[in-house]
């Protein structure tokens, strides 16, 4: 049932996938919990701790883990990935994500520095208390389908392509029985008035609210009226009038794919270019030349009513361009590769339906944020101008961080420590604040709840729906949340 | 104003410590409990428990009695043992809950194993409030949990009434507004004043796909599930006509099997109904559904878009069932222990794109069809015909009931005007609904009872006659 939101394709790249998870904490067992179960094909737990009063970890997640999905094939190595990175950096090379759980910052940072070399994207979790906290860091993540909630439809009434004025010409509203007049597609119907509307308005299409009124009304006058001048029900004339305002948007390219077809580190074609850049290239030629500046027809229709006979054509007709377009570009891409001397057997059909929906994702590396030049002064001072916006938590971790190099173990761990710890950690908060020349204030009710403690992986797997960029906080108090880019 | 009451509903909490405390003390030796703890097993939840902090609920004060409370003597009902249930039995034994009872009417599909984790292959077809109840009480050392392999619908209020809270991971509104309507029902209101030892708080959570939301009702007190009907996007159902004459989609002619030619051939027999579940229930529907799309060129039905259209399947993440269960867990615990303000009291989930949540409060809506004890007013003029009310109580965004029985109190004598539920009265009534409320012989300002699925309880209303 889950393919169903990812398709057999999402699927596919699921199965192929090796997650990496470093320390089986409750946090990270239960991440992986959530991979296990729709199906991911193979994780490996790097844990050096032994089983405890509070934690369960390695060998025991490992076995417990692959109960709950007989395909996925799970590992484990009892070592601490500080050793594996004296040891064998290397290891970390092979796989699709790597999960890191209650990292402290020294064996984060120098993971997350093997890592972005690697192009392995790297996922950073902590649980604090009732404090969530997770970092993705990749330098470039591409998103094929980005199943958009809202995405408004590829109709192209402003600018028909030839199939489907043909389509539209071969309709004679005005001479219709009323059977067939109230069972036109609303598409049909906004295509004929549009070209009465053209006529006298000079071919411009209808610009603000006051021509869209008068646009709606000239359709509603179309509407049939029966003997005694009363105007008919035709369901389909008051669709129309409802989808005027989106119909008539002009078909253009979302700015974000925009930004996608002109980067700037793929204009050439190497035998290394990955396959989504190959493919955005191939886009770019076509939107060049045969889309003559368009996106290639996306090819679907939303339900309307009609009687299924005219539905049907209606709908093959963008069916049918869809195909020819998505072919072109398939060309395309076949003649890009075999400039580089590669060959093709390519899925470009699926790719194509999707190309509004192309996404990249560019995180600034650990090493960026941590580092006193890059860290991202303006998005911590200006967030913190409300004192209670989640990045104080942020801060707050960092500092815990601090706490923890200096005196190897967490603040607040026993009850006798509490009051104490406070004054250390708030020393530790005003370090990391003057070393990075922030000039914020940290309540030091965060400090003490801190104290009081003690102690976004199928997306980026599928390539489908958008990650977050980069720094996502949750907390469990107020049962709020943040994205940040740090 | 959720700090004032909420401390009033702590009080009935304390009251029960200070019930333990001496029932404790009268305890008879060799009474001694094998506590099955283990050094440290409960560290993490006692630093919240026995450390004051800044972010705390004003009353809060820690101590040693609230963790007893929570292992000892705290009751949660949890409904649904689905996705949504799974996790949140696993949430609350692991967070140290220990009287816990759950109840779920299905059985285990083989659909069901890749997010509801407590269930193996060979549970299938097993009960999965008993495999959860199972799995759970043989994992987490201590725990309790008691199935209940039933409708939510056969327990009446002295069954609701043990529970200290209530947690709802159900995929259904009518359910959701049925215990809502159970637990207004056991609210007592003396001189027009609530009793709050009366509340129980109801934690509902809600996922489809990668959203989700979770909230908190405090009945009487805070928005109830009705108050926010409007919230859920009414279901949608294709119209008759183009199911029977003009199809369009591959869903259209799966619904024209479904609802119009299953009744007609009866296939596996009289009176057997098509059976989601049944692999060759939705295989017949299967063939004859492409059949049908052949017929008028459309292509795209499957096997397992049949399925998903014939039992309304909406797909399903673990990721977003764990988020939301976590979600209303944590305020379980919050309710329970004390120890934090809690959601207030509405949060909404989306990862399509990022993360996103947005919290809010929600409002009470002032003539709540449910939680308000105001009698609600019906405006039809005389000539109408029952029918139009009929359809009001149906259609209304704020009522959306299903199959509404109408009775009005006459001479003295209650009249059923309309019952759809049993076939022979519904027969014997149906002449009324043709009939205009004056020829019915209803007054200006009568009193109407209507009963319905969504509610345990008639809802009453005034008719006012606008003509």
């Amino acid at each position: 049932i889950d393919a169903q939101l990812w398709g057999d394709h999402g699927q596919e790249a699921l199965e192929n996938a090796h997650v990496c998870l470093i320390n089986a904490t409750a946090t990270g067992t239960e991440i992986l919990k959530n991979l296990v179960l729709p199906g991911i094909g193979a994780f490996t737990i790097v844990d050096g701790h032994k089983v405890t009063g509070e934690d369960n970890r390695a060998q025991a997640a490992t076995e417990l883990l692959q109960e709950l999905n007989s395909d996925v094939s799970g590992n484990f190595v009892e070592e601490s990935p500080d050793k594996l990175l004296d040891n064998d950096p290397e290891f970390f090379h092979r796989f699709s994500l790597v999960i890191g759980v209650q990292l402290i910052e020294s064996t984060c940072l120098r993971l997350a520095g093997v890592l972005w070399n690697a192009g392995v994207p790297f996922l950073v979790c902590k649980t604090y208390g009732l404090v969530g906290y997770m970092r993705l860091a990749v330098k470039e993540h591409t998103v094929v389908e980005s199943h958009p909630d809202n995405a408004l439809e590829d109709l192209r009434l402003d600018q028909p392509f030839a199939e489907l004025k043909n389509h539209i010409q071969s309709y004679d509203l005005d001479n219709m029985d009323k059977k067939d007049h109230s069972h036109t597609p609303w598409i049909i119907v906004v295509a004929k008035y549009l070209e009465k509307w053209y006529n006298e308005h000079n071919y411009q299409l209808p610009k603000n609210y006051k021509e869209k009124e008068a646009f709606r009304q000239l359709i509603r006058e179309g509407i049939l009226k029966n003997e005694n001048g009363v105007a008919e029900d035709e369901e389909n004339f008051e669709e129309a009038i409802k989808n005027v305002n989106t119909a008539l948007n002009p078909t253009k390219i979302p700015s974000t794919v925009q930004d996608i077809l002109n980067a700037e580190g793929w204009k050439n074609i190497t035998a290394q270019t990955p396959a989504f850049w190959v493919m955005a290239r191939a886009v770019k030629e076509f939107v060049e030349n045969e889309g003559e500046g368009k996106l290639p027809v996306r090819g679907t229709i939303p339900d309307m009513i009609a009687d299924s006979e005219k539905f049907i054509n209606l709908q093959n007709v963008y069916r049918e361009k869809a195909m020819q377009d998505a072919s072109v570009v398939s060309k395309h891409v076949e003649s890009l590769l075999q400039s580089v001397g590669k060959v093709c057997v390519y899925k470009s059909k699926k790719k194509c339906k999707n190309a509004a929906f192309l996404r990249v994702v560019r995180c600034r590396s650990l090493a960026d944020e941590c580092s006193v030049e890059l860290v991202n002064k303006d998005e911590i001072t200006s967030c913190m101008d409300n004192p209670d916006s989640e990045m104080v938590l942020y801060l707050m971790l960092r500092s815990v961080d601090r706490f923890f190099q200096q005196h190897s173990r967490y603040p607040g761990v026993y009850n006798y420590q509490v009051e104490e710890d406070i004054g250390k950690l708030k020393l530790c908060v005003n370090s990391l604040l003057q070393e990075y020349g922030l000039n914020v204030n940290v309540k030091d009710d965060y400090i003490h709840e801190f104290c009081r403690y003690g102690a976004n992986a199928i997306k980026m797997i599928t390539h489908q729906f958008v990650p977050f960029n980069n720094t996502f906080i949750y907390n469990a108090m107020s049962q709020t949340s943040a994205t940040f880019q740090l | 104003m959720n700090l004032l009451l909420f401390s009033l509903f702590r009080e009935k909490k304390r009251r029960r410590i200070e019930e333990l405390a001496q029932s404790q003390k009268k305890a008879v030796d060799g009474g001694n409990e094998d506590s099955q703890d283990w050094d440290g097993r409960w560290n993490h939840v006692k630093k919240f428990l026995e450390r004051s902090g800044p972010f705390t609920h004003p009353d809060f004060e820690p101590s040693t009695e609230s963790l007893q409370f929570l292992l000892e003597s705290c009751k949660i009902l949890v409904i649904g043992a689905g996705g949504l249930g799974c996790e949140l039995l696993k949430n609350l034994a692991l967070s140290g809950f220990r009287k816990i009872h759950i109840v779920d009417m299905d059985t285990i599909d083989v659909s069901n194993l890749n997010r509801q984790f407590l269930f193996r292959p060979k549970d299938v077809g097993r009960p999965k409030a008993d495999v959860a109840a199972d799995f759970i009480n043989s994992r987490v050392p201590g725990c309790n949990v008691v199935p209940h392999f039933k409708k939510i619908q056969v327990f009446d209020e002295s069954f609701y009434r043990q529970f200290h809270i209530i947690v709802c991971g159900l995929d259904s509104i009518i359910a959701r507004r049925w215990i809502n309507g159970m637990l207004m029902s056991l609210l007592i209101y003396e001189g027009g004043v609530l009793d709050t030892s009366t509340i129980i708080p109801l934690i509902d959570g809600g996922t489809e796909g990668f959203k989700g939301n979770a909230r908190v009702v405090l009945p009487g007190m805070t928005a109830c599930i009705d108050c926010t009907l409007e919230l859920y996007p009414p279901q949608i159902n294709f119209p008759m006509c183009t199911i029977a004459t003009m199809p369009r989609l591959p869903e259209h002619c799966i619904e024209y099997v479904h609802i119009l030619q299953w009744p007609k051939e009866k296939p596996f027999g009289d009176g057997v109904a098509l059976d989601g579940d049944d692999p060759q229930h939705i295989q017949w529907v299967f063939q004859r559904s492409q059949e049908r799309a052949a017929q008028f060129n459309i292509t795209g039905v499957t096997y397992r878009l049949t399925q998903g259209v014939v039992k309304r399947i909406i797909p399903a993440v673990a990721s977003t069932n764990a988020v939301i269960a976590a979600a209303c867990a944590s305020e379980v615990f919050k309710i329970a222990s004390s120890t934090y303000i809690p959601l207030n009291n509405y949060l909404v989930f989306n990862d399509v794109d990022g993360l996103y949540t947005y919290t809010f409060e929600a409002e009470r809506k002032e003539n709540c069809s449910a939680c308000s004890q105001v009698p609600h007013d019906l405006q039809f003029p005389s000539s109408a015909k029952l029918q139009d009310v009929l359809d009001y109580l149906i259609e209304s965004t704020a009522l959306q009931m299903k199959s509404p029985a109408i009775t009005a109190t006459m001479e003295g004598k209650n009249k059923t005007l309309y019952l759809q539920t049993v076939a022979s009265i519904e027969e014997r009534t149906r002449p009324n609904l043709c009939r205009t409320l004056k020829e019915l012989g209803l007054t200006d300002g009568q009193e109407l009872a209507v009963a319905d699925v969504t509610t345990p309880q008639t809802v009453l209303f005034r008719l006012n006659y606008t003509s």
